[in-house]
């Protein structure tokens, strides 16, 4: 009896995240999706800049490593040229959120038939933790070393909630990896989401609300309560645009 | 043999199209040809002005800054190119638009009141080309044969029923006598 | 070849690149080269091509990337401004040792500048443009004719040597009108085995990248994209000589600069002066050795150029300086008249006797 088996869609190579970090569990999540839906061969990733930027040694399909925020433009140039192919994207909070917002929003607005998949663990990572544009308000970071303060440094974007109001975007939902329970959510989410790309329905954006135990100064497990105590409140989960569904309730 | 030549006037007054017109009809006779217009924002209403060469040889600088033949269409071109024209050249005048004579003498001057012309004939939008025709008579720059499948090049598909209305002008401008 | 048709620089811009098996545009309206835009936007949908107007140069550029990455035929085209916003993808693009096509309809700068024509985007064509140090192979269109055939050239020269390719026009180029010929043998096909098109689960995943962490690695990659730089060098500079049999000194313009600077060699020689043009086709790699063996037969050199002189630098290391090179300039959109470039070169002649 196999108990436990590394999904098909991850290469052999040995994660590089920090221990706690939850990439490796979303990572899983989007491989096990495209083993389930059986993509692999005709699917092309897209890494960003951020602690993300090997995934491209991860996934074992084709892959492209995009410049800082630009990932949904450099799938929706594949995605435009290769219409049978599957295009996801694997960004973080400063990528898609700061330095990447016009390519994320106008993706969304165009309706591009893409998957983005977009972690939030309100701090950027990779480059030792300073402030992301999801820190929360009095978050302290490298750079906000005081805590974030509204007055100066604004208040943090809630991607899910400003995408949905867009009519473009097909499908909008923020999941977390926090507990067993979100986690089966998280999977089923991110799975819809590649579904909506293969039936054509368009633009399908899943944020995963996460942990960075290490530039948090937490333990895991400190960092998972963290989590549940102070970005769930700020960023609640749930589906925020579901057009088909509307539509069909419309109907 | 090459002829510079310069049309200016308004935007809106189909500058750039008379010019367009002479250099397909110079590229139907086998002649070297290029076109170049002023561009910018003034879509309507601003000054346009397109520059013109046709040659026997190939072209060199498509900018004309001295030209052989000037079409005038409105007084600030006038003002603008009079002393630019080179001397034994050509101007060509819209008195409907142009109070003022042309002071050198060492050019020869031609007034042909287009924009009046054009009104008159219920075309008023082709003054630009009834001074076309009155400079291929006078210049012989192109042959005034065939000037249907030269207007065929350059009016679209959708404007099909102005190519009548173009002839018409060419032809008031060619059979003006002053 | 079809029938002779009269164009816009920019329209046969785009035509040409369609003829060269390019389906996929991306772009931002920016003057003065918008017509290619335009002209893609009506063509591409009944060719079953791309056209999409992006939300800025940023994103066209890395759109450009996406495509090339997956061993397509792809461009984007923008004028000074806009190019520069391109300049981080295309540190991507060369990094990633991808063909595309990047047209740069030039005006004047800096900042906003103006829209008139320029050459001053030179230093930022032909010394890389981005970060890091990279090549793109750099061609500069004199006629309409070129505008079309160097389209069609740079699509070749970019899937040969797997590197992007640039055409330098300016606004001039872009908006005149010309006879042009346009090719009807369709293009080569070209096998891109690293192209990202799915596994098809029959060979290890292809990976599109710029990023080595190991600087052993990132060295290598260096040593050996530069190899083939060199190769380039030696097998892709173009040129055009122009009277230059006897002359005892040359004129060096490209572009637009070019068909003014010919105007004055004529009219120089009509003047009992013995001069001549050489005329860069490629900007990079640089025609260095036509401008070396001129060196050893002229007694100066003329730079004539829409800024305020940057190929002069590279007419310098050309001709290791053997000569005197002078230059004639004007800049911000203003354009050099025969008659300004012929007093420099009788003022050349009369210092170098």
């Amino acid at each position: 009896m196999v108990v436990f088996e590394k999904p098909k869609a991850l290469t052999d190579a040995p994660f590089h995240y920090c221990p706690g970090c939850t990439h490796g569990i979303i990572h899983r999540l989007v491989a096990e999706a495209i083993d389930e839906l059986g993509i692999e061969g005709k699917t092309v990733g897209v890494a960003p800049v951020g602690c993300a930027v090997m995934a491209y040694n991860y996934f074992a399909c084709d892959m492209v490593e995009a410049a800082h925020g630009r990932a949904p433009a450099i799938a929706t140039g594949l995605k435009r040229c290769m219409p049978e192919n599957i295009i996801f994207t694997y960004q973080g909070d400063g990528d898609l959120a700061s330095i990447g917002m016009a390519e994320t929003v106008h993706s969304a607005s165009r309706n591009e038939n893409i998957t983005i998949i977009f972690v939030n663990n309100a701090i950027y990572g990779m480059t030792g933790g300073q402030m992301a544009p999801t820190s929360l308000p009095g978050q302290v970071t490298q750079t906000s070393p005081y805590g974030r303060d509204v007055e100066t440094a604004g208040y943090p974007v809630k991607v899910s909630e400003m995408l949905s109001t867009l009519d473009g975007p097909e499908y909008i939902e923020r999941v977390a990896v926090n507990s067993v329970k979100n986690v089966k959510a998280a999977k089923k989410a991110i799975k819809k989401a590649f579904q909506n790309q293969i039936e054509g329905k368009g633009f399908s954006l899943i944020e995963v609300v996460s942990t960075c135990p290490t530039n948090w100064g937490m333990t895991p497990s400190n960092a998972l309560k963290w989590l549940e105590e102070n970005m769930l409140p700020y960023y609640p989960l749930g589906v925020y645009k579901d057009r088909s569904a509307a539509k069909k309730e419309e109907e | 043999m090459t002829t510079q030549l310069l049309i200016a006037g308004f935007g809106g007054q189909g500058v750039l199209f008379a010019g367009k017109f002479i250099a397909y009809k110079g590229l139907m006779e086998e002649r070297e040809v290029s076109w170049l217009p002023s561009y910018g924002p003034e879509m309507r209403g601003g000054t346009a002005n397109c520059s013109i060469i046709l040659s026997d040889e190939p072209v060199g600088s498509p900018i004309v800054s001295n030209p052989d033949v000037l079409i005038a269409m409105n007084l600030p071109s006038l003002d603008k190119y009079e002393d630019a024209t080179v001397a034994g050249g050509s101007i060509f005048i819209d008195s409907t638009l142009i109070g003022r004579k042309v002071e050198r003498e060492d050019v020869k001057a031609f007034y042909i009141p287009a924009t009046k012309m054009a009104n008159d004939a219920g075309i008023p939008t082709l003054a630009n080309m009834i001074m076309m025709g009155k400079m291929i008579k006078e210049t012989n720059l192109v042959r005034f044969d065939d000037v249907i499948d030269t207007l065929k090049k350059i009016v679209s598909a959708k404007r099909a029923n102005l190519l009548d209305a173009n002839i018409k002008a060419l032809e008031a401008g060619y059979n003006y006598a002053e | 070849m079809a029938e002779k048709v009269l164009m816009k620089g920019n329209e046969a811009i785009a035509e040409a690149a369609i003829k060269a098996g390019c389906r996929h545009y991306f772009g931002y309206p920016i003057t003065p080269q918008t017509e290619i835009a335009a002209y893609m936007a009506k063509r591409m949908p009944k060719i079953g091509g791309t056209f999409l107007q992006a939300e800025s140069e940023v994103s066209a550029i890395n759109m450009v990337y996406g495509v090339a990455g997956a061993g397509f035929r792809v461009m984007t085209s923008s004028s000074s401004p806009g190019v520069s916003l391109k300049q981080e993808g295309i540190s991507y693009i060369a990094g990633a040792d991808l063909p595309a096509l990047i047209v740069n309809v030039q005006r004047g700068g800096p900042g906003l500048g103006g829209i008139q024509p320029s050459q001053s985007d030179y230093f930022q064509a032909t010394k890389g443009g981005g970060h890091g140090e990279y090549h793109l192979i750099v061609l500069a269109p004199a006629s309409v004719q070129e505008m079309a055939d160097l389209t069609i050239k740079a699509f070749d020269l970019a899937d040969q040597y797997h590197v992007p390719t640039m055409l330098l026009a300016d606004g001039t180029m872009g908006q005149m009108m010309e006879p042009v010929e346009l090719p009807d043998t369709p293009p080569a096909e070209v096998e891109k085995p690293w192209a990202v098109r799915g596994t098809e689960g029959k060979r290890p995943h292809n990976i599109i990248n710029s990023l080595y962490l190991d600087p052993e690695l990132l060295e290598k990659t260096n040593f050996e994209r530069f190899e083939r730089y060199a190769k380039i060098e030696e097998n892709e500079c173009m040129s055009e000589s122009f009277m230059m049999e006897d002359a005892e000194y040359c004129v060096v313009a490209f572009g637009i600069a070019a068909r003014v600077a010919k105007n004055a060699v004529v009219a120089a020689r009509k003047a009992g002066l013995k001069v001549g043009l050489i005329r860069p086709i490629t900007l990079w790699p640089f025609p260095k050795k036509v401008l070396a063996e001129a060196a050893e037969q002229v007694k100066g050199f003329l730079s004539v150029e829409l800024s305020m002189g940057q190929m002069i630098e590279d007419i310098k290391l050309a001709t290791a300086c053997k000569k005197p090179v002078e230059l004639c300039c004007r800049t911000g959109g203003m354009i050099p008249t025969p008659e300004q470039v012929l007093e420099s070169i009788e003022k050349l002649a009369k210092e170098n006797q």
